[in-house]
């Protein structure tokens, strides 16, 4: 499954490159893309596996810039 | 503005004041009064820590969340971020008693910080803006009632209403009403386009003079408007090289920054007579200016900013290592049929014999009118006024030859020269490359019945069929005809440093001269087939040029995907084209070519700017801080003045350059 999603106040791109990299690194992952510039996130996944692979995503964006969110 | 951004702005404001303030103020002198004197112990450290505190307020006020992020990143591991370096620095200038100018390398830290956020936000929307081409709702027509629906749930075969001054949310064709349409959005160009039924429309296109009804051809998905939308969204994850080196080299960075500014601390304090609050300071001095959000946000920025001043142009590039790959290309190699000529016949000479052009035409021109051939509907154009159906009386094909057709009771042949050998017409062939029609008149000698025999069937004994005479009546020529603004565009890519163009063709060598003449073209092959071009274009990837491949994106994939950087235009419709290319064009003018060469030119110099300037700048400060002769000032200038400058700088990269 592949879906977008809008991604509020990020704010740096070196943020943005870590944080594709960190959930790129995911369990359930296929592929994850962020765009700093378009402020989305592309996250591919297994469809079963989706939704707990979203929640470690959105703990990994916290954790790299905490001001950023995934709107879900 | 965000709140974030507002709010940002406020705490600056404050703490800019209280810093003022508190430099205007005789703090010592203050101080001093409230805990007495300096010379004795106990007063002097309570009116340290009074200073403290007092500069502590605006400190925090402006950099709390700064503190605070670094601090939490601290305990994930992962903490050598810029934050972490303004938090180390600030924090270590308040440890060696420089209060006011720890406050202000944090003041001007979020100043930075808030300018790039305004920037970045600014050319988001500029970009949003043009990328403002799709409606939210489209008016459909069910049961005879108009309702209003998301663009997503029309689905192929629906009318849409679409009222002036509204966007066409999905392609389809015309059903109903004329008007005329303005596709800048798609193409970058404002002249408006003339429709009626049966017209192809585009979503993205702004309907302008009155009300049209769309049958839909296609769902909102597969529409021009979100192929485009996706492809731009998208384009920045393509990265370039120069994206690519700047993300690596700010992980190797900022840890070998922090070793070295703690290597340098440890030195002075060693080996000079700076003790330990100067030897700190200098190894401060380092980390202030060695953030790499200069950089880190330049880069893409810039990268953007090409991207899409390009679209504006009606330039889809795909990402940003095309819009590199693009800005090295030396060689182009152009498809001739579609690419340099419109793909389309026309009359391009009438050569009559003893009748006038205009009669030569005429027939012509009544014998073609029931065929659908390419070459027929280019004379049938050429004559261009009504043809009466009933003058045209039998008409046979003769595969490979032409027509034999009764036109006004008498009998022609019109074809090409195997035709007229065949009806022993006095014919010769044209001295013009192209396309060659021959007309000739049946003249009936003896036999009446002889003449009105068809050509076809008496194939093979025309030897024994003297009689059948014909006479040569004179021949037009059809060529496809070249692009108005071809050789312009030649021109212009001449002037834009190309220095190689190659023109391929499946046409005979006589056309492909004509055309490479006409439009200044100084390399060309003919006569290849589709496999050939690849080769053609292989022999020319040499591993020392850059090479373009411009083609129409219909039977050229091949091509596309093999050279450099694949150009496909008049994209607009075709969905093919944007599949397989690089750089789509959504028009069809290869003027746009040298426009696009231009833009990724002008991006990559200000990339380029952009890196050597800031790397400069900073390490030039780093060395004069490390030997003593930079101050926290310069530091900050290095940090914050340095990001000001590189944002400014890549912000050029949104506008579009004038041609030379």
């Amino acid at each position: 499954m592949k879906r977008t999603f809008k991604l509020e106040d990020l704010d740096c791109a070196n943020c943005a490159a870590k944080m594709e990299d960190a959930i790129s690194k995911l369990p359930g992952v296929t592929k994850c893309s962020i765009n700093f510039m378009a402020q989305k996130m592309i996250l591919e996944a297994d469809d079963d596996k989706f939704d707990a692979v979203l929640k470690d995503a959105v703990k990994c964006v916290s954790k790299v810039e905490p001001d950023c969110r995934i709107i879900i | 503005m965000t709140k974030k951004q507002k709010k940002t702005i406020k705490r600056i404001l404050v703490a800019a004041l209280l810093l003022v303030v508190l430099k205007l103020l005789p703090l010592s002198e203050m101080l001093g009064s409230v805990f007495g004197e300096a010379e004795d112990g106990t007063p002097f450290v309570l009116r340290t820590i009074a200073t403290i505190v007092l500069y502590l307020i605006p400190y925090l006020v402006v950099g709390y969340d700064v503190v605070i992020n670094a601090l939490k990143k601290i305990r994930t591991g992962d903490f050598l971020d810029e934050e972490f370096l303004m938090m180390i620095a600030t924090i270590g200038a308040f440890a060696i008693g420089e209060y006011p100018e720890a406050t202000a390398v944090m003041l001007f830290y979020q100043v930075g910080e808030l300018f790039q956020s305004i920037a970045v936000g600014k050319s988001r929307k500029s970009i949003a803006d043009m990328m403002d081409i799709c409606p939210d709702t489209a008016i459909v027509l069910r049961d005879g009632s108009e309702e209003e629906v998301d663009p997503s749930e029309v689905s192929v075969g629906e009318i849409v209403v679409v009222k002036p001054g509204e966007k066409i949310p999905i392609d389809g064709l015309i059903l109903d009403g004329t008007s005329s349409l303005n596709t800048a959005a798609l193409t970058g160009e404002s002249l408006p386009v003339e429709v009626t039924p049966g017209s192809p429309v585009y979503s993205g296109s702004i309907n302008l003079t009155s009300a049209i009804k769309v049958t839909t051809t296609t769902e909102y998905e597969n529409s021009t408007v979100a192929r485009i939308l996706e492809l731009v969204e998208n384009s920045t994850d393509k990265k370039s090289r120069s994206e690519k080196f700047i993300t690596r080299f700010a992980r190797f960075y900022t840890p070998i920054v922090v070793i070295l500014a703690i290597l340098i601390s440890v030195f002075c304090a060693i080996f000079t007579d700076l003790g330990v609050s100067g030897s700190i300071y200098r190894g401060l001095i380092f980390l202030v200016v060695s953030c790499p959000c200069a950089l880190v946000v330049s880069v893409p920025l810039s990268f953007f900013g090409g991207i899409g001043a390009a679209s504006r142009r009606g330039i889809l590039v795909k990402g940003s290592n095309y819009l590199e790959a693009l800005s090295k290309i030396d060689t182009i190699v152009l498809d001739k049929t579609g690419t340099l000529t419109e793909g389309a016949f026309a009359v391009d000479a009438v050569h009559p014999n003893q009748i006038d052009a205009d009669t030569l035409i005429d027939i012509a021109a009544v014998a073609e009118s029931r065929s659908h051939h390419p070459v027929a509907e280019s004379i049938v154009n050429a004559h261009g006024k009504h043809i009466d159906p009933s003058r045209l009386g039998d008409v046979e094909e003769l595969p490979g030859r032409g027509i034999r057709a009764v036109i006004d009771g008498k009998e022609y042949y019109v074809g090409n020269g195997k035709l007229m050998d065949e009806v022993h017409a006095d014919f010769h062939e044209c001295h013009l490359p192209g396309t060659v029609v021959h007309v000739a008149m049946a003249v009936a000698t003896g036999d009446s019945e002889a003449a009105g025999n068809s050509v076809a069937a008496d194939d093979g004994a025309t030897e024994g069929n003297k009689e059948k005479v014909s006479e040569y009546l004179g021949h037009i020529v059809i060529n496809d005809v070249l692009k108005k603004d071809s050789p312009d565009a030649i021109a212009d890519m001449r002037r834009a440093g190309i220095s190689d163009i190659v023109m391929l063709t499946g046409d005979n060598e006589k056309v492909a001269a004509k055309v490479a003449g006409e439009t200044g073209i100084d390399k060309y092959y003919a006569g290849l087939l589709p496999g050939d071009k690849v080769d053609k274009l292989e022999s020319l990837l040499d591993g020392t040029r850059h090479v373009a491949f411009v083609g129409d994106g219909i039977n050229d994939a091949p091509v596309l995907t093999r050279s450099d950087v694949g150009i496909a235009m008049g994209a607009l419709g075709s969905a093919a084209a944007i599949e397989a290319a690089d750089v789509v064009l959504m028009d069809d003018r290869l003027g746009k070519i040298p426009e696009a060469i231009r833009i990724s030119r002008k991006t990559m110099r200000i990339v380029k700017e952009n890196i050597a300037f800031s790397l400069f700048v900073k390490i030039a400060i780093m060395v004069l801080g490390a030997l003593g002769f930079a101050d926290m000032k310069l530091a900050v200038f290095g940090d914050v003045g340095v990001l000001v400058l590189a944002i400014l700088n890549s912000i050029r990269a949104m506008r579009i350059p004038k041609s030379s």
